[in-house]
């Protein structure tokens, strides 16, 4: 008994409409701590931080590549888990999170592969470099893609959403040992391996605008994941109540 | 308990093979697929034994795996058509063995030949005979390997049967023993202890036996459903 009332809070926490609620209100501030944590660092990165010893100001990148990157691949995990906790407890919530999470870690990913091309073209002389980390990401980017796409296969939304949680935690397995693979690849076949300033060996007035602009991306994640969760959820239960009841509120407010 | 061990593994495994054995088509598409997509690469590069030789390793693991790939799409979706896969579906036991006995069967019918067929093609590309046993050895667990992920993706991808979206799913999946495959051939070619790559092409398969047929389970249920 005592056991069904602790996990309450954890069922609420999946119904859509609560979420819906709760999160309105939380947009506004969170949108407020993203905006200045990107706007300062952005600043502090781009204007004030010292130019590199050898990169001059093309290092600059890093406050966007850094940051993206990170995000990405840590947004892989975030859409696993969130499909884990659909499959096992069979939150309708979770599901739309993952569903949310695809497309916005698949454009993390993206820039993050850009923003490298790009600014490799001044570090190492070319724009693709067959790089562990480099090579890893390009991976990612299918891995993304591939849960994207397999939703389409299934005519049921919930026959998708399982299969896309089973994906997800495959390539959770995956992830580590591709890593890994890849790290081990790059040592075997390129001896004259490439490194940039690593973030531990940056100088502070360098790495705290990376620490602010990385703070902004999770933050800049979070909300877009909101975002995107809450147009899933308006999707999906157009025939709730709570649904209808708010579409006739806002048209009444107009 | 007799149902559970021996839970069909034999019986998937017998009538799989004897499937194959009846259609000889599909038993010999994948191998003249793998030996001639081999025969264009001299004549797409150059008919250099160095080169050729250079490149081996890498062209033999990558044909592996488009082979592999080309073949593992059918390996439900047959089943689903002639409504087999109702039949295996309405046990109410996990479907571990009966899973594991189909792939067992593809591997029989695709891994081991190919496998068997590569001195052919390490022979057209001059490939140093000390690297012979170590490129049979990485394939004959490497495609192993291959079909039991392949077989998730096929199961996933069920209700359009596979293509390019298969392709997709896979091949991340694949990157892993591609590159310990490849190192196992060009580590002996280079005269280095080639056993390292190996036992980790090992280490895979027995992750993927232990996994990969809960995934695929998973997937085939909602096959039917979906």
């Amino acid at each position: 008994m005592n056991l069904n009332l602790q996990w309450t809070w954890f069922h609420r926490l999946g119904s859509p409409r609560w979420f819906y609620q709760k999160t309105q209100r939380w947009l506004p501030w969170l949108s407020l701590v993203m905006s200045v944590l990107l706007v300062t660092g952005l600043v502090w990165g781009l204007a004030f931080a010292p130019p590199d010893a050898k990169q001059g100001n093309s290092f600059r990148i890093i406050y966007v590549h850094v940051p993206a990157s990170v995000v990405a691949l840590a947004g892989y995990y975030i859409m696993a888990i969130a499909g884990a906790v659909g499959l096992i407890w069979r939150i309708k919530l979770a599901y739309m999170l993952m569903r949310s999470a695809a497309p916005i870690g698949a454009a993390l990913t993206f820039i993050a592969l850009v923003t490298g091309a790009i600014w490799g073209k001044p570090t190492w002389g070319a724009y693709w470099e067959w790089d562990a980390r480099i090579t890893s990401m390009l991976i990612l980017l299918f891995l993304y893609l591939g849960v994207m796409a397999l939703r389409h296969t299934y005519s049921s939304n919930e026959a998708a959403d399982k299969a896309s949680a089973i994906l997800g935690l495959v390539g959770m397995v995956n992830v580590p040992i591709i890593y890994k693979s890849v790290d081990w690849w790059q040592t075997l076949h390129q001896p004259a391996t490439i490194k940039f300033t690593g973030a531990p060996s940056m100088h502070p007035d360098m790495f705290m605008p990376l620490v602010v602009m990385i703070l902004g991306f999770y933050l800049f994640y979070t909300v877009s994941l909101i975002l995107f969760a809450r147009a899933e959820i308006l999707r999906r239960e157009y025939r709730a109540s709570w649904v209808k009841q708010l579409v006739t509120d806002n048209s009444a407010e107009k | 308990m007799y149902n559970f061990l021996s839970g069909g593994f034999t019986a998937y495994l017998y009538r799989d093979l004897l499937l194959s054995i009846r259609n000889k088509s599909d038993l010999v598409k994948p191998l003249i697929f793998f030996l001639l997509v081999a025969a264009l690469v001299p004549l797409a590069i150059a008919p250099e034994a160095e080169r050729l030789a250079e490149l081996a390793p890498g062209i033999i693991w990558i044909l592996a795996v488009l082979a592999t790939l080309l073949s593992v799409e059918h390996l439900f979706s047959d089943d689903l058509n002639d409504g087999c896969l109702e039949q295996m579906l309405i046990s109410p036991n996990m479907l571990i063995l009966p899973i594991l006995g189909k792939i067992t069967a593809h591997w029989l019918v695709i891994g081991l030949p190919l496998t068997l067929l590569s001195p052919v093609i390490g022979l057209w590309f001059s490939l140093p005979s000390v690297a012979l046993i170590p490129m049979i050895l990485s394939l004959a667990i490497g495609t192993a390997v291959l079909s039991l992920i392949g077989a998730v993706g096929a199961a996933l991808t069920l209700p359009r049967q596979g293509g390019v979206l298969l392709a997709l799913l896979v091949m991340p999946l694949y990157m892993p023993v591609l590159i310990f495959g490849s190192a196992t051939i060009q580590s002996a070619v280079d005269g280095l202890d080639w056993t390292a790559p190996l036992a980790m092409l090992a280490a895979f398969l027995a992750i993927a036996i232990a996994l990969c047929p809960l995934a695929i389970n998973a997937g085939l249920r909602l096959a039917k459903n979906g």
